[in-house]
């Protein structure tokens, strides 16, 4: 018992923070309750599809590729060029942060540098190509450029940093 | 009109990715028959991954539903707009963390917001933290990486979010404030 509280400490709090509120929710206004797990039940549909995808792509990623590749393309001694990598593929794809981490956590498990797997969950978050050209038409050229640029620098930065500390 | 638009072209776009899924997991199963001796594993390390999302997953969309409905948008969108210097700051950062919905939802209000003339560097920083920093997420960073890699790497994107706040506001002002605004216009 003592085990499974320790393993799933996170688990049981995100857990708890959603049942209380939920009651306390239930509480102030029903109506809004029932919009509130529709809302949810809305964003389960919406995003599951993407879940089952990202765990089918880390049980093959893991299971074919050895962590001696993973490793060699992102690992420790690649350094900046392992994160810069990251970097990049971070930028380009387009998933929901969310399910970003267990994907990220699967690469730090196969292999790669914390440096590398930093830089990617925050170009991940923060940059995003596939959204640039509406960031564009809405915030104007040289903003949304700056903007994305930036980003990406403070990435490969806060990547370094984070190497560094752990 | 606009909205039902959007919630058919929504609604287009999830049926879409249920076909994608459907493809992929077709996909994955010929594959693992062609290579019996890696499905054990492939299955095992899927099998543990979906089972680590399951605990964390129904939770987070309900945290992600009454935020949705208790912390409504107009309310963003009217602090946003009004507060200026470090407190505008730090309510642009707080505001951009609430999980109001995906960033590009964020791109319009944030056009809306400069043309009602809220400083570009509030506006970045919202924008950012809108992108990166969501709280429901967090919770899943910190079922995966552990509280103190989080921590340190939110601390540290919410610095460096600040500092390009500040720098492309006085990139854009040392060039031309006014392009901006005309483009911000024309939409």
């Amino acid at each position: 018992m003592m085990e499974f509280i320790k393993n799933y400490l996170t688990a049981i709090i995100i857990n708890l923070i959603a049942i209380i509120w939920l009651i306390f929710s239930f509480i102030k206004s029903k109506s809004k309750t029932k919009e509130s797990l529709r809302i949810a039940l809305k964003t389960f549909i919406k995003l599951l599809p993407t879940i089952i995808i990202i765990i089918i792509f880390i049980g093959f990623l893991l299971g074919f590729l050895p962590p001696e590749i993973i490793t060699k393309v992102v690992g420790e001694q690649t350094g900046i060029l392992g994160a810069l990598i990251t970097a990049v593929i971070g930028s380009i794809l387009f998933i929901p942060a969310l399910i970003s981490f267990p994907l990220a956590a699967s690469l730090f498990k196969g292999g790669a540098s914390l440096m590398s797997v930093v830089a990617f969950i925050t170009t991940l978050t923060m940059v995003g190509i596939a959204t640039l050209p509406l960031e564009i038409k809405e915030l104007g050229k040289k903003m949304a450029i700056l903007r994305s640029l930036f980003s990406f620098i403070s990435a490969i930065i806060i990547a370094v940093i984070m190497g560094e500390i752990f | 009109m606009q909205i039902k638009d959007n919630s058919i072209k929504q609604k287009k776009s999830v049926i879409k990715d249920y076909i994608i899924m459907a493809a992929v997991v077709l996909a994955a199963a010929l594959l693992l028959l062609f290579f019996p001796q890696k499905s054990i594993s492939v299955l095992s390390i899927s099998k543990k991954y979906l089972f680590e999302l399951a605990i964390i997953f129904p939770a987070i969309v309900i945290i992600i539903g009454l935020f949705t409905i208790w912390v409504p948008k107009e309310m963003v969108v009217k602090y946003i707009g009004k507060t200026s210097g470090i407190k505008g700051i730090f309510i642009s950062i707080f505001l951009g963390m609430l999980p109001t919905g995906p960033l590009y939802i964020a791109f319009p209000m944030a056009a809306a917001l400069l043309k009602k003339g809220a400083k570009i560097s509030n506006i970045v920083i919202f924008i950012s933290a809108w992108a990166c920093i969501k709280l429901p997420q967090e919770l899943a960073e910190i079922q995966f990486f552990g509280i103190k890699f989080t921590l340190i790497r939110l601390a540290l994107t919410i610095v460096f979010v600040i500092i390009m706040g500040i720098t492309i506001e006085k990139l854009i002002d040392i060039t031309d404030r006014k392009n901006i605004k005309t483009d911000v216009k024309k939409y």
